[in-house]
């Protein structure tokens, strides 16, 4: 109960600056995707089932406020999510190349994905042009907040891991 | 004693394969009914407004203090250079001024001409802060702290200054989701000031970084239409009410179908600092 009403807190917060806060610290407009490191750690830290849970809120407030089509972003988060839990087997807390992995390549495949249905699907085809100026500074700006904000996320998650095990 | 043990029931969890196809066709069916129906903006937008809208606009207060302060050291330095230059243009400013007080008489006529300013005034207008942009980095949309509540519907024409900023798409009791004109899905018909020429000015992702965004299908014959000239909303959108400066030619070149023209146009609002806006609360009249 306790790590949901964790959760919960955790995706408002990640949303809430990332429509706001961050967009006064953008570089050159360009914003982290705080929701992403949010789905991804959640997904190889506890699974598939609450990676896919937290991504598909994550996808659907993004959805609710700021989606042309309610339920992409949901759809998308989810099965990053998913994805991501399916990492776990080979999760360790110690080591930070496969979080830093995954969240890279969680971001690069939420962007690929926006490029293709936004975009693509709308006859703009400089994919080179997003690929430089949105899809990889996304990912380099994102890559940079998760060395912050991941060890706070996996510390949570351990202590609340240790107080229900006390309990 | 029957042979049968009755098993104890296990605690019922759903598989992550099965809810993820479930969540899946669930995400699936909301977007098709999106396309269809307003079900979700309703209800889920209302409740959404509640409990987001408040901490958005605290955090936008505090975010926005912060990047004023760190502008102003970085402005620091600038502004004693700014300084010394611009002593010296003051001088030469002075007789540039008094040049443009004859051009001011002549402004002025224009101005009665075209009845721009009195346009603006008769349309009813609300204030509205913004609270906070779109969460990705590939549209451009915001949402305002203001809402059905203050008599905003989906449609109406925002604006900033004196420019056009976009329209509402959304809207919810106490906020209104705004499609900017340089987001990338956004189509404006506006026409030329001087030459009445029709013309669709459209945002472009790839320009944004520039300041500028496309225009195009500029029917110009007689080729009258410069760089600098303003672009206003047309009569015949269906969305905008006309009339609104839109912004400024900045280039523009002759499309290989010999017939029209396209270019690139900046825009009258400066888009990276905008805070507040103005909701026009009037809609354009539609024609059943």
């Amino acid at each position: 109960m306790r790590k949901k009403i964790t959760a919960i807190i955790l995706v408002l917060f990640c949303f809430l600056l990332q429509t706001t806060l961050f967009h006064a610290l953008a570089f050159n407009g360009i914003i982290p995707n705080l929701l992403i490191i949010l789905t991804a750690s959640y997904g190889f830290m506890r699974g598939k089932k609450t990676g896919l849970i937290t991504g598909f809120f994550c996808g659907f407030l993004l959805d609710i406020f700021f989606g042309s089509v309610i339920g992409f972003n949901a759809l998308i988060y989810m099965w990053i999510g998913y994805m991501n839990g399916s990492f776990r087997k080979i999760f360790f807390p110690e080591d930070i190349k496969l979080p830093m992995f995954m969240i890279v390549l969680s971001d690069f495949i939420y962007g690929c994905l926006s490029y293709c249905v936004f975009f693509l699907l709308r006859g703009r085809f400089a994919v080179d042009y997003y690929l430089i100026h949105i899809i990889l500074p996304e990912i380099v700006y994102t890559v940079f907040i998760s060395m912050f904000l991941y060890p706070l996320i996996l510390k949570l998650d351990t202590w609340l891991e240790k107080c229900e095990r006390e309990e | 004693m029957s042979p049968i043990v009755k098993r104890k029931r296990e605690k019922f969890t759903l598989p992550s394969s099965y809810l993820v196809l479930i969540l899946s066709f669930l995400c699936i069916g909301m977007t098709v009914l999106t396309f269809s129906t307003d079900l979700f903006s309703g209800p889920l937008g209302t409740i959404a407004g509640y409990v987001i809208v408040p901490f958005q606009n605290g955090i936008t207060e505090v975010g926005s203090f912060l990047s004023d302060r760190s502008d102003e050291l970085a402005q620091l330095r600038d502004v004693q250079r700014e300084n010394e230059a611009l002593r010296q243009q003051v001088d030469e400013l002075t007789i540039e001024n008094t040049l443009l007080q004859q051009d001011k008489y002549e402004l002025n006529n224009l101005r009665e001409l075209y009845k721009l300013d009195a346009q603006y005034e008769q349309y009813e207008k609300v204030g509205a802060r913004i609270i906070a942009w779109d969460g990705g980095n590939w549209f451009n949309s915001f949402t305002i702290d203001k809402g059905t509540e203050d008599g905003i519907q989906v449609d109406m024409n925002v604006m900033a200054g004196s420019g056009l900023v976009g329209r509402v798409t959304d809207v919810g009791p106490n906020w209104a989701k705004v499609m900017s004109i340089i987001d990338d899905n956004s189509n404006v018909s506006g026409s030329m000031l001087s030459t009445s020429d029709k013309l669709i000015v459209s945002g472009d992702l790839e320009l944004m970084s520039e300041g500028v965004i496309r225009f195009k299908n500029l029917i110009d014959s007689d080729d009258k239409v410069v760089e600098g000239d303003k672009i206003v909303t047309s009569s015949v959108s269906d969305k905008y009410l006309p009339g609104i400066l839109i912004g400024y030619i900045s280039s523009i070149g002759r499309d290989s179908n010999n017939l029209t023209k396209s270019g690139t146009m900046t825009p009258a609002v400066d888009f990276a600092h905008l805070e507040e806006v103005l909701v026009i609360l009037e809609l354009k009249q539609q024609v059943e």
